[in-house]
């Protein structure tokens, strides 16, 4: 059974058809990539995962149990966790802070060495420090990976986490993803920059005007008619 | 059937005026973001100056009315917006509410000076007052016709002016997109100044209306206004005809609950709870329903953000500063008189109910309205209580109001922003209204809440229960920076800073709020039950609580000194009101107009005289000598060296003109330093040296010299040491955009991006 499935999910804003009826599933120890033009959806589909946005229609589970109608702390305690692709960093607290609060939230046991793990992980030991708030964007968004990773997350959802990241960021955050995945977690990932998804991603869904116009390997998808045209317009 | 056509014909007068009053809000309130809590107090104002015109003056109706509606209230307006909101974009939510609020005791500052209430005045009349026409066999007065009239009349014009006019459409581009209209040509400061025009006069109109139907009083007139809200909120804040919907329901249930309180089978009292304050409380329960029933709104991402000076509060900090105030206190209390003691009290009650706002607004975000509320219950529960004032039952005062709070609080606690704040403000009306209202309670108007009973100490004089007071404020302060630095502390900061990032790592938004209400109740009702004297029901008036909400944001809401410093003003203002008549009617206008400039400086005034000292702090040598001179004038005045006056002069001096200085004074060089030593040395001498209660006769006079003496001195000696060219410290996006870069820019940027640290 799949750790995430979505089932005919549908988002509607007035006469604008959003999300259209999709299927999608990531598995545990996968890393699944969600690509798509701009105004694809992508984002109202993260939104309904993680419960800031109702489904008009359909359903998700997670672990086999229907979360749709779950308020987002609750789904949290499922074992979802997610970054925004606008900041949403806890501007006032320091780095250490942001992930310790998402640690506590967690655990009582070990919380400061928990947290200092997780800064070492993602490279963040040196700003600790630093409120979040004055943070450059690349930094921040690993302060949202390491807070999400704080709260020991079965899936990951990751909202273009590497916009703002130079290559040698980039490069490490593809190694820790792919980390990640070997150790049993499950990541959904939305990205623009294709060199990143091609390498880290197992699977790849492809999303346009609402609706998965092709799915398969990241080899599958690169030779795909409708993807191409999809993302080159009709040639 | 007669009965019902009468109240109906009542009722929808009432709606009517609450329909003026409340397009007025929603049309501001779209336009530009901002609720504005002084919109009634703008209708108080225009009706005293329509009253000032038409009847003092004795103009003709017509002219008063064109003067006051068609020139001055949208000067007024259009000033408004100019000078004081238009700083507003882009701070956070809590701000923009406090400047309104900084409006509205402004100007009930202004009406109490220009319009004293002893001063004799002519009656308000209403328009073609007498005259009265029959409909369906009952007598309606004109002035109810006109007052019908006029709502029609707003509402045909609205509708044109939003619909037919350029204007009209610019207004409505705002309200869909500010952003994109300014992107499209738009100018959405125009349209701002117009909105905030167009609503002053209707809030004049509606004022003028209300003054014929009841009376010209400044606080009728003010709060019947707040009744209105609730016929905005009925309209979602941006529907104009569920608006005038919502106000004509308004109107018709008082004016029915009117008709059926009076019938012979209507009950006096509930299980021995007197209902006299029910319909007074009406409007404000349909603001709280209405609240409630409001569509949940979505979490929202990409809101707007700001990163506040909030700086986890050192153990060390802490504690120094809070022996150090009792110190203080204790040194300082055996000088005063009685007088001054007691006002000096009372600032420390107003510093901890401004301190429990520090958890609920500073920390996590949420604005109250209602913090005296809360005091005022905790004095009820201390009077009460078995006892007479012991530990135990303060502490059972505090939890008992600890626990109504977050019981209370509850169904509001999925509101958050404005609207929470028009919650907790509903809720202090009615509690003020029904509650206070209680035989059970304030039975003859006060009660008297027992002083505490310490054990092995007896407090029995004002001077006691000063340093008793600075000892709770102190360890209630303690408790805050505890809250602060725990798990807790920085859920309630995550809550501020993100609802929706705390939201999907799995906090309860809900089980937060209702743990900062909780703690927030608990602090107040702990004041209030310290009050130790006889207390009235006004005091914990929602009126009041007004004025503290607007201190604890000027001082600082997010650290305790700014608790304290902004609870010290406000007595501080009152103190300054008795002891120097000469300005005291600035001191009336003294809060609103120090929190109208908060648009400039968010982070509250504590947070800017922290500054002033920090090159103070940091070096210990320093702080050595600045608390040895005080203690050395301290000492002067003990050994009645020096008279009390003299070392009030000379430890002001001291402590703001000379300590700040210390710093300068050491870096300085040789030349400078002497110059500006010696100049300190002279200001010192003058101010120790002469004997101030005899030299000067009255109190003001020795205040107003301490001002100048700490002036002259202060910056003169700044002036003087300061001789390194000021540190040109801009943001860092802006270096070398107004002035080259300098080695300073350079370093600065380095670290905000974080290349070197």
């Amino acid at each position: 059974m799949p750790l995430l499935e979505i089932r005919g999910v549908m988002v509607r804003f007035g006469g604008v058809m959003a999300v259209g009826g999709v299927d999608l599933d990531a598995e545990a120890g996968q890393v699944t990539g969600l690509i798509g033009p701009n105004g694809a959806g992508k984002t109202t589909l993260f939104n309904v995962i993680s419960g800031m946005q109702e489904p008009t229609a359909g359903q998700v589970f997670v672990g086999g149990v229907d979360i749709t109608r779950q308020a987002p702390h609750r789904r949290a305690k499922r074992g979802l966790a997610r970054t925004f692709q606008r900041l949403e960093v806890f501007s006032s607290l320091t780095v250490r802070d942001n992930v310790r609060v998402a640690t506590e939230l967690t655990t009582i046991l070990d919380v400061s060495s928990r947290v200092d793990a997780l800064l070492e992980r993602v490279g963040l030991s040196h700003l600790a420090d630093f409120p979040a708030g004055d943070l450059p964007t690349g930094s921040a968004r690993l302060v949202e990976i390491a807070r999400a990773l704080a709260t020991e997350p079965r899936l990951l959802l990751l909202d273009e986490p590497a916009s703002g990241l130079d290559d040698s960021e980039t490069e490490r955050l593809g190694r820790l993803l792919r980390e990640l995945a070997t150790d049993g977690l499950g990541v959904l990932l939305v990205e623009h920059d294709m060199g990143l998804v091609m390498r880290v991603c197992d699977h790849i869904h492809v999303l346009d005007l609402g609706n998965i116009i092709a799915r398969g390997t990241p080899n599958e998808i690169q030779n795909d008619g409708a993807v191409l045209q999809a993302y080159l317009g009709t040639t | 059937m007669q009965q019902l056509l009468t109240f109906t014909i009542i009722g929808l007068s009432t709606g009517a005026i609450y329909a003026v009053v409340a397009s007025g809000l929603v049309v501001t309130y779209t336009t530009s973001g901002i609720f504005n809590l002084a919109h009634g107090a703008t209708g108080m104002l225009s009706a005293f100056t329509y009253w000032q015109i038409r009847f003092d003056w004795d103009l003709p109706a017509p002219v008063a009315l064109f003067i006051t509606l068609f020139v001055l209230c949208p000067l007024f307006g259009i000033a408004t917006e100019r000078f004081v909101m238009r700083g507003l974009q882009g701070t956070t939510e809590v701000v923009r509410l406090s400047v309104t609020v900084a409006l509205f005791a402004f100007m009930i500052g202004l009406a109490n000076w220009i319009w004293p209430n002893d001063a004799s005045r002519e009656a308000f009349l209403k328009f073609f007052e007498g005259n009265s026409i029959s409909v369906g066999g009952f007598n309606v007065s004109w002035h109810r016709l006109i007052t019908f009239g006029c709502a029609v009349v707003v509402a045909i014009i609205l509708r044109i002016v939003l619909y037919k006019t350029r204007m009209g459409v610019a207004m409505r581009a705002v309200v869909d997109d500010r952003n994109l209209t300014e992107l499209n040509g738009g100018r959405p400061d125009r349209v701002s100044m117009f909105a905030w025009g167009i609503s002053a006069s209707l809030a004049g109109l509606a004022g003028i209306l209300l003054a014929g139907d009841q009376q010209l009083n400044i606080e009728p007139l003010v709060l019947l206004v707040i009744n209105a809200y609730a016929a905005a909120i009925i309209g979602r804040l941006k529907s104009l005809p569920l608006t005038f919907l919502g106000a004509g329901l308004l109107g018709l249930l008082d004016a029915y609950y009117l008709m059926v309180s009076d019938e012979d089978w209507f009950p006096q009292s509930v299980f021995g709870f007197s209902l006299s304050g029910v319909r007074a409380a009406l409007p404000t329960m349909v603001l709280f329903i209405a609240l409630l029933v409001r569509p949940q709104s979505r979490l929202r991402v990409g809101t707007t953000k700001l990163r506040e000076a909030n700086d986890v509060p050192e153990w060390r900090t802490a504690i120094l500063g809070a022996i150090s105030l009792v110190a203080v206190i204790v040194g300082i209390s055996g000088m005063l008189t009685r007088s001054n003691t007691l006002l000096l009290l009372n600032g420390f009650t107003f510093a901890m109910v401004t301190l429990s706002l520090v958890p609920l607004t500073g920390y996590a975000g949420q604005m109250s309205l209602a913090p005296l509320t809360f005091a005022g219950l905790g004095a009820i529960a201390m009077s009460k209580l078995p006892g007479n004032g012991n530990l135990i039952s303060l502490a059972a005062a505090i939890a008992i109001v600890a626990i109504v709070g977050a019981i209370v609080a509850l169904p509001a606690l999925r509101l958050s922003g404005i609207y929470l704040a028009l919650a907790t403000a509903a809720f202090a009306v009615m509690v003020s209204k029904i509650v206070f209202n209680q035989r059970q309670t304030f039975q003859t108007g006060n009660i008297t809440v027992p002083v505490l009973r310490v054990p092995f100490i007896t407090i029995d004089s004002p001077r006691a229960r000063l340093i008793l007071a600075s000892v709770c404020f102190s360890l209630l302060g303690l408790i805050v920076v505890a809250v602060r630095r725990s798990r807790l502390g920085r859920r309630l900061v995550a809550l501020k800073d993100s609802p929706v990032a705390a939201a999907t790592l799995g906090m309860s938004l809900t089980r937060t709020k209702l743990a900062a209400f909780a703690i927030s109740a608990g602090i107040a009702a702990c004041a209030g039950a310290l009050a130790g004297d006889k207390v009235s029901p006004q005091q914990y008036d929602f009126t009041q609580s007004l004025p503290i909400v607007l201190l604890a944001v000027v001082g600082g809401v997010s650290s305790v000194a700014g608790a304290l410093f902004g609870g010290l003003l406000l007595g501080g203002n009152s103190v300054l009101a008795t002891i120097v008549p000469t300005v005291k009617n600035l001191t009336k206008i003294g809060p609103g107009t120090v929190g109208i400039t908060l648009g400039r400086n968010p982070q509250g005034a504590a947070a800017q005289i922290g500054d002033a000292f920090r090159p103070l702090t940091e070096q210990p040598r320093l702080i050595a000598i600045a608390a040895a001179g005080s203690i050395g004038v301290w000492a002067l005045d003990a050994t009645e060296i020096i008279s009390h006056w003299s070392f009030f002069v000379a430890s002001v001096v001291w402590i703001l003109a000379v300590s700040p200085n210390l710093a300068a004074l050491m870096s300085a060089g040789s030349r400078r330093r002497l110059v500006a030593g010696v100049w300190l040395a002279i200001g010192m001498a003058i101010a120790a040296g002469i004997d101030w209660s005899t030299a000067l006769d009255a109190t003001g006079k020795r205040i107003i010299l301490t001002i100048g003496l700490v002036a002259l001195f202060g910056v003169g000696a700044q002036r003087v040491a300061e001789n390194a060219p000021r540190v040109h410290v801009a943001s860092p996006d802006l270096a070398g955009l107004d002035a080259n870069f300098s080695r300073e820019d350079i370093e600065l940027a380095e670290q905000k991006i974080g290349v070197v640290l």
